[in-house]
């Protein structure tokens, strides 16, 4: 009988539409600003710069050694290194980025930067709600701007961020237990070069 | 009415209507028009309702892809092919990170090959649940059959943001495996999607498969003789909707689809009813897969341990790799001069080329048809233009 597919395909609009007042998985709408979808712990969006302890300047992972810059697909990486070193939130003396800028409005959020990042100093955010009416200042992120702490950093991926601090953590041990040998050595007598202590601190 | 009265058709429209050809009228369908999927443009020349000349303009999304590729590192133009085909960024990572293992001479892990058939089926599923429902729109469904594909859509996004951190732009795939491991429970979550879906295509098949008025808009329209097809190098749901048996998941055999047992879905006709039927044919199929990859799934790394991140430089020489993306063939050929970017980068896009046999299906045809058939193509601007 002609008519009897569009009569067929009614029939399963209604049954959606009553459906909807019974069943839950068929009402799948979420008004967005009352309601919210629970967060996606993987989810990326811009990446901020992690510093430990309680002051962003002195805590921050990042030695500016321009690796991120270098490999940014879109170039929204600004960095300049600065000319002397600062004791980091080991105490040890590194260098620091002087300025530290990405341009929001052309980064993509591809990840690569801490993806090739071997300080771990540079991670992904899940800030969304962005918007701004300046497009030029606003849309420049200095750094600290981009500064958020490494508990932030484990409130938005915890299971990222344990795997990273026991990672860092393991480090820090190794290249304790190799200082300590160094000094125990040095008070034997034993010559060695002081570069070896400083190339323990990329491993 | 002979050729030789047709008035030229210029890229930009301009009065045709003099008093000798008063019958005949040029009008510019697009960039902005709702249905032209994104920001491409026809320059139809009509008689009446009836279509006597066509021709497609592109190239208003042009972001010189291949060009800005040649610049960047290997790694660095990853995100980039996200951008294509902005519907299946997994599939196009995994062209792309095909052609440079094969350029490179990298394995790819068992469980990564898994991983990628998985994320590359579920975005498939996807591809084809949105065009099914975009064709719909394009016919004047305004809302219920689009809505219903984008419910299941959204469950697949989903998915692939816990997965892979974003829905669209998803830059997972790496030369040598993949970025990173399911989380916890991901897998369960995708059976429980996977096994869901055909009940959505019954539902959609009883919404619309033997709706009369889908019938009289579909079948007849937009034929595609199948010695064109293959003549215009259109590859894909397109030439399978034929009736030409070619699926280079089965001809070319890449990664590991020899150890699923699929079927190939062949139309007869070749109009846009069999065009939209083989798609849904072909999600039932990509089920199978999905289910059996799902089952057989093995543990083990995810990345090839000799791959390095940085500093990549593949040996001089060249590669095409090339898989059975949603929309067709979707192959990338890369040159390598030893350097860390690669001398030639070249998209061979489906989309475009699919797009080539436009006028020939649309001649004689309304211009309400030229709508629903472009539908049918399945184009991506973001491919097409590049």
């Amino acid at each position: 009988m002609f008519g009897e597919g569009l009569l067929k395909g009614m029939a399963e609009t209604a049954r959606n539409f009553l459906g909807s007042y019974v069943s839950k998985d068929r009402l799948t709408t979420v008004q967005f600003p009352e309601e919210r979808v629970a967060p996606i712990e993987a989810s990326r969006n811009f990446p901020f710069l992690v510093y430990d302890g309680k002051d962003w300047q002195q805590g921050m992972r990042c030695v500016s050694c321009l690796i991120c810059e270098k490999e940014c697909p879109p170039k929204c990486i600004f960095i300049e290194k600065s000319t002397d070193k600062k004791p980091d939130a080991t105490g040890k003396p590194q260098f620091y980025p002087a300025v530290f800028n990405i341009d929001v409005s052309v980064c993509m959020s591809c990840q690569i930067c801490v993806e090739v990042c071997p300080f771990d100093a540079i991670k992904m955010d899940v800030a969304f709600e962005l918007s701004t009416d300046n497009r030029f200042d606003d849309l420049l992120w200095d750094k600290q701007r981009l500064a958020k702490s490494n508990e932030y950093y484990g409130k938005i991926h915890p299971t990222e961020a344990a795997a990273v601090d026991a990672q860092l953590a393991e480090g820090r041990a190794k290249l304790e237990a190799k200082s300590k040998l160094t000094t125990e050595a040095k008070a034997v007598g034993a010559a060695v070069p002081s570069a070896q202590t400083v190339s323990g601190v990329t491993e | 009415m002979s050729a030789a009265t047709l008035p030229a058709v210029h890229l930009t429209p301009k009065p045709s209507i003099d008093g000798s050809e008063g019958q005949l009228l040029e009008v510019s369908m697009g960039p902005q028009h709702p249905s032209t999927h994104g920001v491409f443009r026809m320059d139809v020349v009509l008689d009446g309702e009836q279509v006597v000349k066509l021709k497609p303009v592109f190239g208003y999304l042009h972001r010189n892809h291949e060009k800005i590729a040649e610049q960047e590192t290997y790694l660095g133009s990853m995100p980039y092919t996200d951008r294509l085909d902005y519907f299946c960024s997994i599939t196009n990572n995994w062209a792309y990170a095909l052609a440079v293992e094969k350029l490179a001479g990298i394995q790819v892990p068992e469980r990564a090959e898994y991983i990628r058939i998985i994320t590359g089926e579920l975005t498939r599923l996807q591809n084809h649940a949105c065009l099914i429902g975009f064709l719909m729109q394009d016919m004047g469904a305004s809302g219920t059959p689009l809505m219903y594909a984008f419910r299941e859509r959204e469950k697949i996004l989903d998915l692939l943001e816990a997965l892979t951190g974003s829905r669209m732009m998803c830059n997972y795939m790496r030369f040598g495996g993949c970025r990173v491991d399911f989380p916890t429970g991901w897998l369960q979550q995708a059976q429980k999607v996977v096994e869901a879906f055909p009940r959505f295509l019954d539902e959609y098949e009883r919404l619309l498969a033997e709706n009369e008025i889908l019938m009289a808009r579909t079948q007849g329209i937009g034929v595609l003789p199948k010695e064109l097809a293959v003549n215009a190098g259109v590859t894909g749901p397109m030439l399978r909707a034929c009736g030409v048996n070619y699926d280079i998941r089965k001809v070319d055999k890449y990664g590991i689809y020899d150890r699923f047992s699929f079927r190939v879905p062949l139309g007869e006709h070749g109009d846009v009813y069999d065009r939209y039927m083989i798609r849904l044919l072909e999600m039932r199929e990509s089920v199978k897969v999905l289910q059996e990859a799902i089952r057989d799934i093995p543990s083990g790394a995810i990345m090839d341990a000799k791959t390095k991140i940085r500093g990549f430089r593949p040996k001089a020489g060249e590669a095409y790799g090339r898989i059975e993306a949603p929309k067709g063939e979707l192959g990338f050929y890369l040159i390598s001069d030893g350097s860390p970017n690669p001398y030639r980068y070249r998209v061979r896009p489906p989309s475009l080329i699919n797009l080539t046999v436009l006028e020939d299906m649309c001649l004689g045809h309304n211009v309400a048809d030229v709508v629903v058939i472009l539908g049918s193509v399945d184009i991506v601007l973001g491919e097409v233009d590049r």
